[in-house]
């Protein structure tokens, strides 16, 4: 997007004026924030940018509440530094998708892993980056400034636009601040470790761990050629994560891997090396992904994952890594629309649903970016899309087509 | 008292025709118009208003939902979506020239999958329905609002409904993973399903909590849990609201999340004790009961962390469970509660205003000074972690003076609530209760974008219309 100087707004008033001239003019606007997340939607056609990077700053930490908010542009860098301070963490665990998407115009900000509700392996246990958000106050497209929820832990005053803002990518509202519900860090991470499972077996076993009394906060499996990237030698690797207060760790651990026996024997992986490979796994690094490739991320019931695996390798050689129990599986292929074709098909019979997150801008603009909405749905994501934006200015296109 | 609208006498008119209409679209058996059988229908657990429909329909399939909600807004004629009726808000509260579409008969489990962790089930199951479902499996549904025995998964939909324990395991739009939604033009969607993320429109949190104002679900995928290993109870008495406060805040601080985390206050433990003998501490201006969950060793290891923080702020007690038995008896008191509240006072208001939790002590402060300036009781019993208070107005519904004063105390502390950076309800949804206070938490431009996405869904505002939106943003397209 070769475009004129972005509009860097520095506080909400000045948003709110940005999109009332933008309202008043038509000219639709791009909305950005560090421009990290550009592959994860269709290459959206706009007269100007309008980017969030200049709203910045925490503006509330309150640990005794289990409470942060900041500004839309703040990185989220920033913010677990400061939660890290008070011993304190993200719930969702965000992940920096760079190692799919490149680097951006610089770290990635909390309003765009809300905007785009993304979550890293925390999600099978302790819910979404939508789910931990208490409040926004954002910016609509006639430039008028909305608040939805709050900052308090229980809320059901109203219909909750802030989940539907969340999630939204830019189309419905520009987020200027967000209140997160946060949790405190637990003091010890471990990882149980099963090795050479297929993915059906290894999925059954996430199943398992999932389905025990232990606390699994983290349940994926890397085939062979994902867990050799992942430092873990050349056999699939099935990863159990155990988090909680130190002295409860050593009997978890234990417990967690006699209750998989069936499995074979397990490898305890303690937090040295945990956390690193967690992390790895939450950015989808393992997938290594390489120029002229897509990725794929399909969302399904995880007894679906490994047939889903299986149909995508028989129309395309895939790559893939299976987190949130199998139900998150990362598949990179060829960036083709044949290949696209493939995915969305086998999402289609595994009654799941998929998001395009990296394709190069030819081909996020001629193919669907996810599951193509049956016509009363399509008709109600086209009114609420007019309830918000009722000219279109912010980001159109970059979910569907023509909304 | 809250202004109703007035009956559309052109609906009244036409109510034999309507009704000869729902039992051709729905089966005679699946439609109620009797006034001896509408009567159950005419309030739900806000019992203060009453008015009795022009008709129930409990249809028996989606597609009959679908075939009510579509001749109804093809004909201009108001729908009250109802589940149990159990909601404390009015939500469920009928007009007269509304059609009340139930969901009481879709009642059927319809797949349990302990390998996915969810099941599917008719939006009519109840709460606890849920769990009894899944618990020989060693599983369970997480939300349980105290009404859980008799409550419906539509209802705990419609109000995002939490309960004791949504500290740790999150309330109802954390643990919903899809629903069948019939639109008000008759069409059904799938919204989610057996998966977790969806990356269009967050439809699933638009609807949970709308309270009946976009659609009525008829099913829904939820997920289910693996039950702890065990959980234990302690119980503390502190000198003082603002000791037990402190406390709450120094609990959370250090790491601890327990499990539950709920408070009481002197007039609450009383009447609690007198009903359940259960041992409280009369004495104490505030007690705290904190449930925690693991192994024995685990719970034993928290539990000695928590009196540690706890014997900090001087308490009165602490008695802590050795075993289930003990711990349930902890429990008994604050299960009864409502019921104890009950014998004093066979008539009080149930208040759902959240606070930030820091600001408990003043919170407390001053609803103590409004219960002295209106001359009513008032008991706090409430979800201390996360802020969501329950204050009950205790009043005489033979005096409407009284009832009166009991609203307007209840009103003013929703607004202290609002005042001190909470919310007017953390659980039991605005409804018709707290839908002319909505002016005091959300700017009119707030209040006219909730307006035009339920104007999205319902152009006629024809679904639940008395309710959520102040009279002047409830419009037709």
């Amino acid at each position: 997007m070769a475009l004129a100087t972005p509009i860097a707004p520095e506080n909400e008033g000045a948003l709110a004026r940005a999109i009332a001239e933008a309202y008043e003019a038509g000219v639709p606007l791009a909305i950005r924030g560090n421009g990290t997340k550009e592959s994860l939607g269709r290459p959206v056609q706009a007269a100007a940018v309008l980017t969030t990077r200049a709203l910045t700053g925490i503006t509330l930490h309150s640990p005794s509440e289990l409470v942060v908010a900041a500004r839309a542009g703040t990185p989220v860098a920033e913010i677990e530094a400061s939660l890290a301070t008070k011993g304190q963490h993200l719930i969702a665990e965000p992940p920096d998708l760079s190692a799919l998407t490149g680097p951006g115009e610089g770290p990635q900000t909390i309003g765009g892993v809300i905007a785009c509700n993304l979550s890293g392996p925390r999600r099978i246990a302790l819910g979404a980056m939508r789910d931990h958000v208490l409040g926004v106050r954002a910016v609509n497209g006639m430039g008028e400034v909305i608040r939805s929820g709050g900052r308090v832990l229980k809320n059901v005053t109203g219909l909750d636009l802030a989940k539907l803002v969340a999630g939204s990518r830019g189309t419905l509202a520009v987020m200027s601040e967000i209140t997160l519900k946060v949790l405190p860090k637990p003091e010890r991470t471990a990882t149980v470790m099963l090795r050479g499972l297929d993915a059906a077996r290894g999925i059954a076993a996430l199943s398992a761990g999932l389905g025990s009394p232990f606390g699994v906060t983290g349940a994926a499996h890397l085939p062979a050629e994902a867990a050799s990237r992942a430092g873990l030698g050349e056999r699939t690797a099935t990863l159990l994560r155990l988090e909680d207060f130190a002295d409860f760790i050593p009997r978890r651990t234990q417990a967690l891997a006699a209750a998989l026996g069936e499995f074979g024997p397990a490898e305890i992986l303690d937090e040295g090396p945990s956390l690193p490979l967690w992390r790895s796994v939450r950015d989808a690094v393992p997938l290594g992904v390489g120029d002229g490739e897509a990725v794929w991320r399909a969302s399904l019931r995880p007894s679906r994952g490994a047939a889903f695996a299986e149909a995508v390798s028989r129309a395309f050689p895939a790559r893939f890594l299976f987190d949130w129990g199998g139900g998150l599986v990362w598949v990179v292929g060829p960036a083709t629309e044949p290949a696209h074709r493939s995915v969305t098909e086998a999402v289609r019979s595994a009654q799941g649903t998929f998001w395009l997150v990296r394709a190069p801008p030819a081909l996020r603009a001629a193919v669907p970016g996810l599951p193509e909405e049956p016509a009363p749905l399509a008709a109600l994501t086209r009114r609420v899309k007019h309830a918000f934006d009722p000219k279109g200015i912010l980001n159109p296109g970059r979910i569907f087509a023509g909304v | 008292m809250i202004a109703l609208p007035t009956p559309d006498p052109s609906v009244l008119a036409r109510r034999e025709a309507i009704v000869a209409d729902l039992t051709r679209l729905v089966g005679a058996a699946n439609v109620i118009a009797e006034p001896a059988r509408l009567k159950p229908y005419e309030t739900d657990g806000f019992t203060a208003y009453k008015r009795v429909p022009l008709a129930v329909c409990l249809p028996d399939s989606t597609e009959g939902v679908a075939a009510v909600l579509r001749y109804c807004t093809r004909n201009g004629i108001r729908v009250v979506p109802r589940a149990a009726g159990t909601s404390l808000s009015g939500g469920a509260l009928p007009l007269e020239d509304a059609v009340v579409i139930g969901v009481a008969r879709l009642n059927r489990i319809l797949e349990v999958s302990v390998e996915d962790r969810l099941i599917r089930v008719e939006a009519g199951v109840t709460n606890i329905g849920v769990t009894r479902a899944v618990e020989g499996e060693g599983f369970f549904y997480a939300p349980d609002p105290s009404s859980q025995l008799a409550c419906m998964i539509a209802g705990n939909i419609a109000m995002n409904s939490g309960g004791a324990h949504c500290l740790k395991y999150g309330v109802t739009a954390n643990n919903l993973l899809g629903v069948t939604l019939v639109t008000p033009d008759g069409e059904i969607v799938e919204l989610g399903g057996g998966h977790l993320d969806t990356p269009g429109y967050d439809w699933l949190g638009l609807i949970c909590g709308s309270e009946g104002q976009l659609g009525i679900v008829t099913e829904a995928t939820l997920r289910i849990l693996r039950a702890a290993e065990g959980a234990r109870a302690m119980l503390v008495g502190f000198r003082a609201t603002d000791v037990a406060a402190a406390a709450v805040a120094d609990i959370i601080g250090s790491g601890i999340i327990p499990v539950a985390l709920e408070f009481m206050d002197k007039p609450c433990i009383r009447a609690c004790e007198d009903f359940a003998h259960a041992g409280y501490p009369l004495e104490a201006e505030a007690l705290l009961i904190i449930e925690v969950e693991g192994n024995e060793a685990e719970q034993d290891a928290l539990l000695a962390r928590l009196e540690t923080i706890c014997r900090r702020h001087d308490p009165l007690t602490v008695r802590i469970a050795r075993t289930a038995e003990e711990s349930a008896a902890i429990w008994k008191g604050r299960k009864g509660a409502f019921g104890a509240i009950g014998r004093i006072s066979p008539d009080y208001l149930c208040m759902d205003g959240t606070i930030p939790p820091a600001r408990l002590p003043e919170a407390m402060r001053r609803i103590e000074a409004l219960s002295r300036q209106y001359g009513l009781m008032v008991a706090n019993v409430f979800h201390a972690g996360d802020g969501n208070l329950h204050p009950l107005i205790l009043f005489d519904a033979n005096d409407n003076e009284s009832f009166a004063r009991a609203e307007a105390l209840g009103a003013d502390i929703l607004r202290l609530c609002v005042e001190l950076g909470g919310c007017l309800t953390g659980e039991h949804g605005v409804g018709i209760e707290k839908r002319d206070l909505m002016r005091e938490q959300f700017s009119p431009a707030d209040l006219a974008q909730q307006a035009r996405v339920k104007r999205a869904f319902d152009p006629g505002w024809l679904l639940n219309p008395h309710k959520v939106f102040p009279p002047e943003f409830a419009q037709a397209a």
